[in-house]
């Protein structure tokens, strides 16, 4: 029992991240135990209202295939799942790679666009002095507003001047997305100590050049940081732009579809999809981070 | 964010011209401004190039003395306070300006945009009805989901410390979930627990409990080893250095944690109420207001939940600034 050693010092936890395979299988096979029960728990209720004479293991067997349970059981889940991933065409409105799609292009050109705006903010914070002291305070406070609540209008607004569909969803991505990379990329432009500044200006070297060769390099590591934040919200930003358009696709919309007529296990499988496409999503920023920095020469 | 380098030529200071000669210009600006609301107000429909001419002076100007008022750097503290809470506070009553001329003077549809004097005509005309909506949604949903969220985070963090196989488990864990996009259990809360506020409560206990727990398991890692050490050399139990030193060291993580949570807090309650509410609250007033188009109540609803934020979160940074004074980001350092 090597754990019985540990005394309180959490700094040995991660650096055995590579050996937490198994307290997280653990974790994750009690959450899947306690997921059953609930469903039982939460189901037998109305199952037992409907049918009142059900011997135990009827009853338990009823909790876990109800049709329209207060909370699936997992296999359940997996089921529709796969019925609406493998087993429907991709062009079928009740794909959920469809919904997927939809959600995922209009996340991805937000995420874009979002980035870019972050970038470019950060480069003319970086710049133009006077914006550090007047814009970076708002652009801070602008967080503290519930940005999401704007969705409804930025929809609306961009719908009255005949934008529809995927960019008013983008920009609600967009908006989400710049400020985690706004706020990294001035830390990180700002990261190069005077000592490097110094040696730059000891070369006679320009504004561009310091920028390309000192201080984008060092932002870097900044970049992909805000990237791996910025994409996760982009698809937040996606799902809650799909909400007032009412439900035509996108996983948002399956959600809100699910919650208007019941369907219960829609809503779960529609939840699983978004946490794949989120995790396939930073696992892809989290891999192009490993290459870029590999080959800036970066020791793991 | 410090750019001085040592290479940088002595500069010559001239501290008292530029102090009493660019506040006096930003309210000179501020005044013209003011007359050409007054005068925007009145001849919105016939406005000459001129007008717009002396507009783009002005942003000209304002500009300029924003610049030259953000790098005046004043000899004393409270000076120097007074110009970083002044410099943004120019530049975004500018900016209000600019939204209320360039919406009243080109008669931008209030569809597109209304103008701020016509969102402040509509919060003093229904302030009832935003105080009611405020109720609902920040007092009973959003301010026991946030305590109750951050509190089962904390103790959670607190008993995974104690037990480092849960730990291992919950960190990985717990970072993927923070990745997800949780808003989307609104709809399976609401059907839990029913659609008045219990369920858009429940919806921001699970959207603040990992950001929680993630950095309270962070923070607590942060005593240094000599402290702990020295703990240890005084015979401090597991309880004593947890309460006396590690909770300590990992305040500014919880506050962090804290502050975040603020903003998802009210996040998710307010997107929850697109999923269903009774008749009252403000994600059910944004909702509905879209669909009739009055643009400007939505509007009036984002200012109070705009305020109702950065209040929030401004308390929380004070707080933490009382708490962890004694924190190195917190402290001046001589030469800064």
């Amino acid at each position: 029992m090597t754990f019985d050693l540990v005394e309180p010092r959490p700094r040995l936890f991660s650096k055995a991240l590579g050996g937490s395979s198994l307290p997280v299988l653990t974790l994750v096979l009690a959450i899947v135990v306690i997921w059953y029960l609930a469903a039982i728990w939460l189901n037998a209720p109305f199952i037992r209202s409907t049918n009142p004479g059900l011997s135990l293991p009827d009853l338990v067997r009823a909790t876990w295939s109800a049709e329209r349970p207060v909370v699936p059981a997992p296999h359940q889940v997996l089921v529709e799942l796969w019925k609406t991933v493998v087993e429907t065409k991709v062009t079928s409105k009740r794909s959920l790679l469809y919904h997927s799609w939809v959600t995922l292009s209009s996340s991805l050109l937000g995420f874009l666009l979002g980035s870019l705006l972050g970038i470019v903010l950060a480069v003319s914070i970086l710049h133009v002095r006077s914006l550090e002291k007047s814009l970076l305070p708002w652009i801070i406070a602008s967080q503290t507003i519930p940005i999401l609540a704007i969705a409804p209008i930025i929809i609306v607004a961009l719908g009255s001047m005949g934008f529809v569909g995927l960019v008013p969803k983008s920009i609600i991505s967009a908006y989400l997305c710049f400020f985690p990379v706004a706020i990294g990329m001035v830390k990180g432009l700002n990261s190069p100590d005077p000592m490097q500044l110094d040696l730059m200006r000891t070369y006679n070297a320009t504004r561009a050049q310091t920028f390309w060769k000192l201080r984008w390099p060092s932002a870097v590591p900044f970049l992909f940081a805000s990237l791996k934040v910025a994409i996760a919200i982009s698809l937040v930003g996606a799902i809650v732009g799909e909400l007032p358009t009412g439900a035509q696709a996108g996983l948002g919309a399956r959600l809100l579809a699910g919650s208007y007529y019941g369907q219960t296990v829609q809503i779960w499988a529609a939840l699983f999809a978004a946490a794949a496409l989120a995790a396939a999503m930073v696992a892809t920023i989290a891999a192009a981070e490993r290459l870029a920095l590999r080959r800036m020469g970066v020791k793991p | 964010m410090s750019r001085t380098s040592a290479l940088d030529p002595p500069v010559a200071v001239e501290p008292a011209r530029g102090a009493v000669l660019w506040p006096a210009a930003a309210a000179g600006v501020g005044l013209l401004s003011l007359i050409a609301l007054r005068y925007v107000h009145h001849h919105a429909g016939s406005l000459t190039p001129g007008f717009w001419i002396a507009v783009v002076l002005l942003w000209l100007a304002a500009w300029k003395i924003v610049g030259e008022l953000a790098s005046l750097e004043p000899a004393s503290r409270a000076g120097r306070r007074l110009l970083d809470l002044l410099v943004p506070l120019c530049f975004g009553a500018f900016l209000l300006f600019l939204w209320e001329v360039l919406t009243v003077g080109l008669r931008i549809p209030m569809v597109l945009l209304p103008s701020p004097s016509a969102i402040w005509a509509r919060i003093a005309a229904s302030a009832h009805i935003l105080r009611a909506d405020f109720i609902q949604t920040f007092i009973r949903a959003v301010l026991p989901g946030w305590a109750l969220g951050c509190a089962s985070g904390f103790f959670i963090a607190v008993l995974a410390d104690r037990v480092p196989f849960l730990a291992r488990g919950l960190i990985p864990i717990g970072n993927f979930v923070s990745a997800l996009p949780i808003i989307g259990i609104a709809p399976i809360m609401v059907m839990w627990f029913g659609f008045d506020w219990h369920s858009k409560a429940a919806v921001v206990v699970v959207m603040t409990f990992f950001p929680m727990l993630v950095n309270t398991i962070a923070g607590l890692s942060q005593a240094s080893h000599l402290e702990r050490d020295l703990m240890r050399s005084y015979g401090a139990s597991y309880g004593q250095t947890l309460m006396k030193l590690r909770l300590w060291a990992a305040l500014p993580f919880i506050f962090n944690a804290l502050k975040i949570n603020s903003t998802l807090a009210l996040i998710g309650a307010i997107v929850a109420e697109f999923f269903g509410t009774p008749i009252v609250g403000m994600g059910f007033r944004i909702s509905t207001e879209v669909g009739r188009m009055s643009l400007d109540m939505v509007w009036a609803e984002i200012a109070v939940a705009a305020l109702a934020g950065s209040t929030f979160y401004g308390l929380l940074a004070l707080l933490e600034r009382a708490a962890t004074f004694w924190h190195p980001s917190y402290r001046e350092t001589p030469n800064n």
